[in-house]
This record gives C-alpha cells, sequence and structure tokens, in this order.
C-alpha cells in the first residue's frame, strides 16, 4: 500500500545542502519550515543525531514552508538559500531555528548582517525573490516524495514514519549502518 | 449452508467499500457556508478532488488539508477543483477554514448526517463520521481514482497528482 514505503523521489545531489560525507552510509533528509513549531523541535535532535555518528551520517536539509498557516516561512526559507551562495547555508539555517519566533524580514535581515553577510546582496536576492523558485521546487519534490507534515524525513531515500525523538532516531540510523 | 448466516454477518460489520473507478460520481448539494451551497454537478466540465476527512480540527486533517491548501497551484495546472467534505456543521467549518487559512470549499455533509460519504461507501457508522478517503472524478463526472486511507494516516497529495496526471494524459 501507499503508506508502506515511501520514496524519495529528488535523489540527493549537487543542488542540495549537505552535511557530511558522501561516503557516509546513512542519509538522512529533512523537509522542514522554520516556523514550524515541530520542526523547531526536531532541530536540536538532529544536532544531536549529527554528533553522535559523526562521519557515519551525512545531513540534508530541503524547504517545505507551510505558508498559509506560517506567515513568515517563505522568506525564512528564502532567507536561508539567499545565504547560500555566500557559504552562510548551515549558519543561517541553525539561526532561524534558534530564532523562530521572530522570522518577519526585519529580523532576517538582521540575521544577515550578524552572520557577516554581504548585506547589499543578501537585500537585493529577498526582494527580488532569487530564491523563491527553489525553494517551491524543494516543496514540490516534497510533495511528489508523500511529505504529508513538518518535519518528514528521510533515511537512505525511503520516508521514516516513526518518531523522531533523540532515542529512536539514533537507534534507528544506527541499524542502516550495514 | 449452516454457515452462511455466520458469514453473511460478517459482511454487514464490514466497512462499505468506497467507490471504484470508472463509476459515476454520485451527486449532492451540500452546505459550504451558512446559507450557500455547493453542487458537485457545478464542476462538471472539469477534474474535481473530493477529499473526505473524519473532523474539523482533528490534528492529521489539519495537516492533510493545510498541504492541500498549499499545494492548490498545481491542482490548479490541471483545472482540477478540490472539495474537503466532512459531517461537522457550516460554524465548525467557517471556523476552520479561517484558522487554516483554506483557499477551497470545505462542505458539511451534516443533514442527513453523513449521507454523502455513505453514498460514496465511506461512511465509518460506529464512529458516526467519514474516513479519510479521496476520490478523482473527471470532467465527465466519472470516478477515476480512489483512495482510503488509515483513518490517523494523512495520505498526502502524491495520489491525488498522479492521478490527475493519468486523466490529463500527461507524463
Amino acid at each position: 500500500m501507499e503508506t508502506d514505503t515511501v520514496k524519495l523521489t529528488l535523489p540527493v545531489g549537487q543542488r542540495d545542502h549537505i552535511q557530511g560525507l558522501i561516503t557516509a552510509p546513512v542519509t538522512l533528509v529533512e523537509y522542514g519550515d522554520y516556523e514550524c513549531p515541530y520542526c523547531g523541535n526536531a532541530y536540536p535532535i538532529v544536532k544531536q543525531v549529527q554528533k553522535n555518528l559523526g562521519n557515519k551520517l551525512r545531513f540534508i536539509f530541503r524547504n517545505f514552508p507551510i505558508t498559509q498557516i506560517h506567515p513568515h516561512a517563505q522568506h525564512a526559507a528564502e532567507a536561508a538559500e539567499s545565504a547560500a551562495p555566500q557559504n552562510k547555508f548551515w549558519e543561517m539555517h541553525d539561526y532561524l531555528y534558534e530564532h523562530q519566533q521572530a522570522l518577519d524580514d526585519n529580523h532576517l535581515e538582521k540575521y544577515a548582517s550578524k552572520l557577516g553577510l554581504d548585506i547589499i546582496k543578501f537585500n537585493h536576492d529577498m526582494t527580488s525573490h532569487a530564491y523563491a523558485q527553489r525553494v517551491r521546487e524543494d516543496f514540490l519534490s516534497g510533495v511528489r516524495s508523500g511529505v504529508n507534515g513538518t518535519p518528514t524525513f528521510y533515511i537512505n531515500g525511503i520516508r521514516y514514519n516513526g518518531s523522531w525523538d533523540l532515542e529512536t532516531l539514533l537507534k534507528t540510523l544506527r541499524s542502516r549502518f550495514n | 449452508m449452516s454457515e452462511t448466516p455466520s458469514k453473511y454477518q460478517k459482511q454487514q460489520e464490514q466497512q462499505s467499500e468506497a467507490l471504484k473507478p470508472n463509476t459515476s460520481a454520485p451527486d449532492f448539494t451540500l452546505h459550504s457556508k451558512p446559507g450557500e451551497s455547493v453542487s458537485l454537478s457545478q464542476y462538471h466540465g472539469r477534474p474535481t478532488i473530493l477529499a473526505f476527512y473524519p473532523a474539523d480540527f482533528s490534528p492529521v486533517c489539519g495537516d492533510q488539508l493545510t498541504l492541500y491548501n498549499e499545494v492548490l497551484p498545481e491542482f490548479d495546472k490541471f483545472n482540477a477543483q478540490l472539495i474537503g467534505i466532512s459531517v461537522d456543521g457550516v460554524w465548525s467549518h467557517l471556523a476552520f477554514s479561517k484558522d487554516r487559512k483554506l483557499r477551497f470549499p470545505i462542505l458539511s455533509d451534516f443533514e442527513p448526517k453523513g449521507e454523502v460519504a455513505r453514498n460514496y461507501g465511506v461512511y465509518r457508522k460506529q464512529d458516526g463520521m467519514a474516513e479519510r478517503a479521496l476520490f478523482v472524478i473527471d470532467k465527465d463526472g466519472i470516478i477515476r481514482w480512489s483512495y482510503v486511507s488509515p483513518i490517523g494516516v494523512n495520505p498526502g497529495a502524491e495520489g491525488i497528482l498522479k492521478a490527475l496526471e493519468s486523466i490529463s494524459g500527461s507524463r
């Protein structure tokens, strides 16, 4: 049935933001929304999992903003993408999750300054929505892969339907090492 | 023959089955808002997606309808109309729709309760609510795809998009 094995339809590749080595035995993909409280809860758990598993884990984050209920999610996603060409995607990703309660445009600009981004370039990318299309591509790849809420995780290309508390997630990821 | 009655009984206990593809979609008229109603037949000429769901404000369907709300532009590409249906009353729908900022109609299968869900074979008598069921109906009013999800599982949008693609002959 459709609920059993749901596959990631867009494989991890060049376009992705990746932490970890390509040789890592386990790849974890998250579809997330910066304004989603559940994703906020998942953020430190993923960090801890990365710490515990080290080189054995590769982590990818893709955007899945639920814009109608999270009014700042789209711009927050674009802010992280705008930081990417300046090599600060992950810094922005982390900063946004650590400041989930303040994601309006003024704060996004402040965070960009704080992270030392070229603010003229950043503002240009934000006002021209240079990365809106990319965010939508992420979103649609999620829809086509059976993302049904945020966060949704994929382990080695298969949707993970279990609990993502630290203990369970670690155990599951470790079980995929071979 | 002595077994027959118990077999028959078992049949009775089972849920009626959801209408299958290539069946004509039963028409209905239901309230969308206080004083306003919507009929399936008014969408003839374009594909229609019926999303039956158990209840307003239950956590999973919040996610499900919220997700569909985000995917609407993709449904639009097929000129398809999405309609949500549950047994909740119009005032509940109004509050739910406002809360989730839904941009498609949700209809009240309220009186007689669950009649439309029954006609589509997706009424859960024991719970008094609809299954989490999806129907994709083509422009001529024929069901082309149906799916009943486990009640607690958000079925996502992928199945709907695949069905719309297959109807339109793309991909």
